[in-house]
C-alpha cells in the first residue's frame, strides 16, 4: 500500500474499488499461470528430476538405480575431479578482475578525459559480439607462433608463451579472454553506480582535507558497493556455469587441464553417459548455489552496514 | 587539470586501441583476405580487398547453410524474446501489485532461475517426452523459461514505479484485467521493455550452449552453432572464417547502435537496483 | 570414436560435403515389393547410408552397377546424418522396426551396441558369405552369428613416412621400437622434426594412433588379450605389452621427436608437413592416402607406410582397421531380394564397381578381389602385410569396450601432462564407464 497523500476524490474512488470484487480481479492470478506452466515444465521439472537420474546409470533405453556410484566416479577420476577446481579458479580470476578492471575503468570514463564517448563504446563493445566468435578470434590471436600477440611480444624481445597449448596456462588464458570480453559490461555498471553518487559527498570529503586517493577509497568504494555487488554476482554466476568459451578455445584440452564442470557435463552427455552427466550437473547446482548465496547474502548486508 | 585531461585520455585511447580496437580490425582485415594470405594470421592490409567474394562464398558454403542458419536464429530470437517479454510482464505485474503466500515462493523461484545451471539431460529426457525435441518451437520454449527470471526481476522492479491510481482509474472505466494490462500497463512499461528486448536479444541471437544440446543437427542449425562447425571446416581457410564472424556479428551491433542510451540506462538502473 | 571420424576425414579429402539426397528420405518401405522368394518381377530395395560423400559415392557406384545387371531391382539410397547422431538414428530406427531393407554401418565395438543378435539377420549360412574373409568376419560376429558384408577397403594404422627424408639419410624402415628410435634421433639431427603429432583444433583424434595402432604387438606378446580384456580380467595399466603404446607417446614427448607445434598442428597441416617433408614420419591410418593424393599429388610419391614397430624384429606386423558393412535388418519384407543384392556386393564385380567410383586405398576384405597396377607407394607397403598375412585387428574391433575419452588421455600423455602409467590407469578408469554403460558382464 503506497502512503502518498493524495486528492480526496482519488481516494473515494480508490475505497469504492476496492471495496468492490474488482480489486482481486484486477490482478489475476492466471496471469502467472503460461509462465509457471513453462518455467516448471523446461525447468524446476528436468532440476527436480536430475537428482534422481543422477544417482542411475543411464543410456538410450535403459535406467539401472546404482545409488552415489557417479559422484564417487566424478570425484575419484582425475579426469573429472580436476574441472572442479578449475571451474572455482576460473570464477575466482574472471569475477576478481573485473570487479577491480570495472571500477577503474568505471571511474577513468567518468572523469573528465578526452575521446570518453569512444572509449565507452570500444569498452563495451565485446560484450555485444558472440562468445563463439571471440573464441574464435582470440584462438588465432594466440597461436604461439604465429599469432599476432606473440608476434607483438617478440617485436619488443619478449618470446611469448604458448597460451592455449601450454597446459599450466590454457585455463588462464582462456579466462584473460572472458575478462577481456566480460569487462564491458561490469564497467557499465559502475559508470551508473558513479554517475548516482552524490556528488556533495564526494566535495564533503574533499572540504575536510581527503586528498583524491583517500577520498576515493573512503568514500567513492564504499558507496559503490550495490554495484560492485551485482559485477561480483553476475560474474560468479557466468564464471562458474562457464561452457561456450572454454568449448570453443580448447575442447577442456590439452588433455583435461582446462576442463570445467560444464564442459565435462557436455561431454560425458556426448559419451551417452547420462547418469554422470546429470552427477555433474548436480554437482554444478551445488557449487553455483552453495557459493553465489552465501556471497550475496553476506554483500547485501555489508550493503545495508555501509 | 587539464593537461592531466589529455595525459589520461591519450592513454587510455592508445590502450583501447591496443587491447580492443586491433582484436577487431584483426576480423576486418582477415576477413577482407584471400586464403592464403589470411591463413599466414598477419595484421596486414589485404593485398587484395576481397571482401564481397568472401560473403558470397559464405553465403553459398553448404547449400545456403548461412541463410538458413539466419532465418533460424531470427525466428529464434524474435519468438523467444517476445514470449520472455510478455509472460515476464504479466508476471512482474501481477506479483507486484498482488502480495500474498506466493510471495517469497516466487522470490525464490526467480532466484533459483537467475543462478541454477539447468540440468540438460533431464531436460532432453521431458522435451522428448513432450515432442518438442530438436524442434525450433521447443528451443523457443527452452530460452523463455531460462530466460524469464531475469526478466521478470526487471520488470517488476519497474512496475512498481507505476502509480497504482492509473489501473484503478481504468478499472473505474470498466477495463477488464485484459484490457487493463495490455492497453493501460504494458505501454507504460515500455522503456523497460526496451531493455529486455535488446539484452535478450543479444544473449539468445549469441547463444551457443543450448542450441547445442537442445536443437541438434544440421538442418535447423543457427549462426552460432554454424559458426562453431565452420571453424573445423574452414580451419585452412581463415578468410572465410572472419567473414562468418563479421557477418554475425552485425545484427547485435544494430541492436546496440540503435539503443545505445536505453541499454545503458535501462540495464545499470535494473541491475542495480534488482 | 577413431572410425567414426574416419568417415569425417573421408570427406575432407574431397572437400565437399554432401547433404544431397535428402529428398530420398520420405521413400523408405518400398511400395512396390513382392512376396515372392526368388525375386522375379520387380523389387525396390531401400538402402540406409550416412551421409558423407565417400559413403554416397561408393553406395551409388554399387547400385548403378547392380541394377544394370538386375533391371528388375531399383534401389533407393536413403541418407542419414553422421557420427553420433546417426548412431542415435540407427538404434532408434531399429528398436521402433523403421529401418529399411538395409543399411550401412561400422563394424566392430558400435556394431556390438545395435545388440545384432536380436536385431540383425544372421548371414553365417549364405553361400556369398565364403569369400568374405575371415577377418571381417571376426568385427561383425556377435555370438553365433554374423551379420555383415564389408564396403570399402582394409585399412592399416602405422607410420605414414617421408621416403625422400628416408633416403637421403640412408635410414631403413624400423623393425623394433629402438631402431624407430633411433631414425627419429637421426632425422632429429639432419633439422627435419622426426615425428609429426596434431593435436590443434579438431584433430585430436590423430594423438590415438600409438595406442590403438599397436595392437598387433599387444597380441604378439600376449595372445587372446581382446577377450581377457572384455571380460575385465587385463587392462591397459597391469599389461606391460598393453600400456607401451602410452609410454611409446611418453617417450616421444620427452626424447622432444615431435614438431615443436605439436600443440596447434592439425590433421591437414600434419599431412602437408609429411608431403612436403618438412615432418618425416606421421602415425596415421591409411585412408589418409587419399587426402595426400587429392592435395598434394606431386608427393604422392614419395609417402610411403610402415606398421607400428614392436619389440621383436621376427614378429613384424600391422594393426588393421576393418571397413564398414552392410548389415539387413530383422523382419524386413525383401529379406531375399536384400541378400541377392549382398551377394553381389561380396563378389568380385562388387569390387570393381567400387573401385571405379572411388579409387582404392587398401585391399578388399573379399576373395579374389584385384586391385589396380598403379597403386600409391604407401598403398603398396599396407598391401604387403596383407600379402604377408602378418596383420590383425584392432581392439575395437575385437572387443565392444573402448572408453570415450581415449584422445583427451593420448593428448595429455603426448604434451607431457601425464606419464603413460598414468595414461594406461585413466583410460582403464573410461573403459570401466564404458562397460558398466553397456551392461557387460564382469564389470
Amino acid at each position: 500500500m503506497t502512503t502518498i497523500t493524495r486528492p480526496r476524490a482519488t481516494t473515494r474512488r480508490r475505497q469504492r474499488a476496492r471495496t468492490s470484487t474488482h480489486h482481486q480481479a484486477a490482478y489475476p492470478l492466471w496471469f502467472l499461470l503460461p509462465a509457471i506452466v513453462i518455467f516448471t515444465v523446461l525447468f524446476l521439472v528436468p532440476t527436480m528430476s536430475s537428482f534422481y537420474f543422477s544417482l542411475t546409470r543411464w543410456s538410450l533405453f535403459d535406467i539401472e538405480f546404482i545409488g552415489f556410484e557417479n559422484f564417487v566416479t566424478f570425484f575419484t577420476e582425475p579426469s573429472l575431479s580436476r574441472s572442479l577446481t578449475n571451474t572455482l579458479v576460473y570464477a575466482v580470476l574472471t569475477s576478481g578482475a573485473k570487479v577491480v578492471l570495472g571500477m577503474g575503468l568505471g571511474v577513468l570514463l567518468t572523469s573528465q578525459i578526452i575521446g570518453r564517448g569512444y572509449l565507452r563504446n570500444v569498452v563495451f563493445f565485446p560484450v555485444l559480439v558472440s562468445v563463439v566468435g571471440v573464441g574464435i578470434t582470440f584462438s588465432v590471436l594466440m597461436n604461439p607462433t604465429e599469432g599476432l600477440i606473440n608476434q607483438a611480444l617478440a617485436l619488443v624481445g619478449i618470446s611469448g608463451p604458448a597460451w592455449l597449448t601450454d597446459p599450466t596456462l590454457a585455463l588462464i588464458s582462456v579466462a584473460l579472454v572472458d575478462i577481456w570480453k566480460g569487462v564491458g559490461l561490469a564497467t557499465l555498471i559502475y559508470i551508473a553506480g558513479i554517475v548516482s553518487i552524490p556528488q556533495e559527498y564526494v566535495e564533503a570529503a574533499r572540504v575536510d582535507g581527503a586528498g583524491g586517493v583517500k577520498a576515493f577509497w573512503y568514500v567513492t568504494v564504499p558507496l559503490l558497493w550495490p554495484a560492485t555487488s551485482t559485477v561480483i554476482i553476475l560474474s560468479l554466476i557466468g564464471g562458474l556455469r562457464t561452457f561456450d568459451l572454454i568449448w570453443t578455445m580448447t575442447h577442456g584440452g590439452p588433455g583435461f587441464s582446462s576442463d570445467v564442470l560444464a564442459s565435462v557435463v557436455f561431454k560425458q552427455y556426448q559419451a551417452g553417459f547420462y547418469g554422470i552427466s546429470t552427477a555433474g550437473n548436480v554437482v554444478l547446482f551445488v557449487v553455483v548455489t552453495a557459493i553465489v548465496l552465501p556471497v550475496s547474502r553476506f554483500l547485501s548486508r555489508k550493503e545495508a552496514e555501509l | 587539470m587539464k593537461t592531466r585531461r589529455y595525459v589520461a585520455g591519450g592513454i587510455a585511447i592508445l590502450a583501447s586501441l591496443v587491447v580492443f580496437v586491433v582484436p577487431f580490425v584483426f576480423i576486418l582485415l582477415t576477413a577482407g583476405k584471400g586464403r592464403a594470405e589470411a591463413n599466414q594470421l598477419e595484421f596486414t592490409w589485404p593485398t587484395d580487398w576481397q571482401l564481397w567474394e568472401n560473403v558470397v562464398e559464405v553465403w553459398n558454403t553448404r547449400d545456403g547453410m548461412f541463410l538458413t542458419a539466419m532465418i533460424n536464429s531470427v525466428i529464434l530470437t524474435v519468438a523467444s524474446v517476445s514470449g520472455m517479454v510478455v509472460l515476464g510482464a504479466m508476471v512482474g505485474y501481477v506479483l507486484q501489485r498482488r502480495k500474498g503466500w506466493w510471495t517469497p515462493v516466487a522470490n525464490v523461484l526467480i532466484l533459483a532461475g537467475l543462478i541454477i545451471p539447468p540440468a540438460v539431460v533431464p531436460t532432453i529426457w521431458v522435451m522428448q517426452g513432450l515432442g518438442i525435441y530438436k524442434t525450433l518451437p521447443g528451443l523457443v520454449m527452452i530460452e523463455i523459461a531460462f530466460g524469464l527470471a531475469f526478466t521478470v526481476l526487471l520488470i517488476r522492479a519497474f512496475v512498481a514505479n507505476i502509480p497504482r491510481e492509473l489501473d484503478e482509474a481504468a478499472l473505474i472505466d470498466g477495463a477488464g484485467p485484459l484490457r487493463l494490462f495490455f492497453q493501460v500497463v504494458f505501454p507504460l512499461l515500455r522503456s523497460v521493455i526496451i531493455t529486455v528486448v535488446v539484452v535478450q536479444s543479444v544473449f539468445v541471437f549469441n547463444d551457443f550452449q543450448n542450441p547445442l544440446y537442445f536443437l541438434p543437427g544440421n538442418e535447423n542449425a543457427t549462426v552460432q552453432l554454424t559458426l562453431f562447425n565452420f571453424q573445423s571446416q574452414f580451419n585452412q581457410m581463415r578468410n572465410l572464417l572472419f567473414t562468418d564472424i563479421l557477418l554475425i556479428t552485425i545484427p547485435p551491433l544494430l541492436m546496440y547502435m540503435f539503443f545505445n542510451r536505453r541499454i545503458v540506462a535501462g540495464l545499470t538502473s535494473g541491475a542495480i537496483k534488482g | 570414436m577413431l572410425s567414426r571420424k574416419i568417415r569425417a576425414r573421408r570427406l575432407g579429402a574431397v572437400g565437399t560435403v554432401a547433404i544431397a539426397g535428402l529428398a530420398l528420405a520420405g521413400c523408405s518401405g518400398g511400395g512396390g515389393a513382392t512376396d515372392d522368394e526368388s525375386a522375379s518381377g520387380p523389387v525396390e530395395l531401400t538402402i540406409l547410408i550416412d551421409s558423407t560423400e565417400a559413403t554416397v559415392s561408393t553406395m551409388q557406384g554399387l547400385v548403378d552397377a547392380y541394377t544394370a545387371e538386375n533391371p528388375d531391382v531399383t534401389i533407393e539410397l536413403e541418407n542419414r546424418p553422421q557420427g553420433s547422431e546417426g548412431d542415435n538414428v540407427v538404434k532408434t530406427r531399429l528398436q521402433t522396426g523403421d529401418m529399411p531393407d538395409l543399411f550401412w554401418y561400422n563394424s566392430g565395438s558400435l556394431l556390438q551396441a545395435l545388440a545384432p543378435e536380436q536385431t540383425l539377420v544372421d548371414l553365417s549360412g549364405e553361400s556369398f558369405m565364403d569369400a568374405v574373409t575371415d577377418t571381417f568376419k571376426a568385427g561383425v560376429t556377435a555370438g553365433e552369428g554374423v551379420y555383415g558384408v564389408p564396403v570399402g577397403n582394409a585399412m592399416g594404422g602405422g607410420v605414414l613416412y617421408n621416403k625422400k627424408v628416408y633416403e637421403q639419410l640412408g635410414l631403413e624402415v624400423p623393425t623394433t621400437w629402438a631402431d624407430f628410435i633411433s631414425n627419429s634421433e637421426a632425422i632429429k639431427a639432419a633439422g627435419i622434426d622426426p615425428i609429426i603429432q596434431s593435436y590443434g583444433a579438431d584433430s585430436t583424434w590423430t594423438s590415438q594412433l600409438f595406442v590403438l595402432g599397436d595392437y598387433y604387438n599387444v597380441e604378439a606378446a600376449d595372445p587372446g588379450w581382446a577377450e581377457k580384456f572384455t571380460a575385465n580380467e587385463a587392462h591397459f595399466a597391469d599389461t606391460p605389452s598393453a600400456q607401451l603404446g602410452f609410454d611409446h607417446l611418453q617417450e616421444g614427448f620427452e626424447k622432444g621427436l615431435y614438431n615443436a607445434d605439436f600443440g596447434t598442428t592439425t590433421y591437414a597441416d600434419a599431412l602437408e608437413k609429411l608431403a612436403t617433408g618438412t615432418g618425416a614420419q606421421y602415425p596415421m591410418l591409411t585412408f589418409a592416402v587419399s587426402e595426400i593424393q587429392a592435395n598434394f599429388p606431386d608427393n604422392l610419391q614419395d609417402v610411403g607406410f610402415f606398421a607400428i614397430p614392436g619389440e621383436d624384429a621376427s614378429d613384424v606386423g600391422m594393426t588393421t582397421w576393418l571397413s564398414a558393412a552392410l548389415y539387413i535388418p530383422q523382419g524386413g519384407e525383401n529379406e531375399a531380394a536384400a541378400k541377392e543384392f549382398l551377394a553381389f556386393v561380396a563378389s568380385p564385380e562388387g569390387c570393381d564397381a567400387q573401385t571405379e567410383a572411388v579409387g582404392v586405398t587398401g585391399p578388399y576384405f573379399i576373395d579374389g578381389c584385384d586391385l589396380p597396377a598403379d597403386l600409391p607407394p604407401a598403398v603398396q607397403d599396407l598391401q604387403a602385410y596383407f600379402d604377408s598375412g602378418k596383420t590383425f585387428p584392432a581392439l575395437e574391433f575385437l572387443s565392444p569396450v573402448k572408453g570415450p575419452s581415449l584422445e583427451q588421455i593420448t593428448v595429455a600423455v603426448g604434451s607431457g601432462i601425464n606419464t603413460g602409467a598414468e595414461g594406461a590407469a585413466l583410460y582403464d578408469d573410461d573403459v570401466l564407464k564404458q562397460a558398466q554403460q553397456l551392461g557387460l558382464e564382469g564389470w
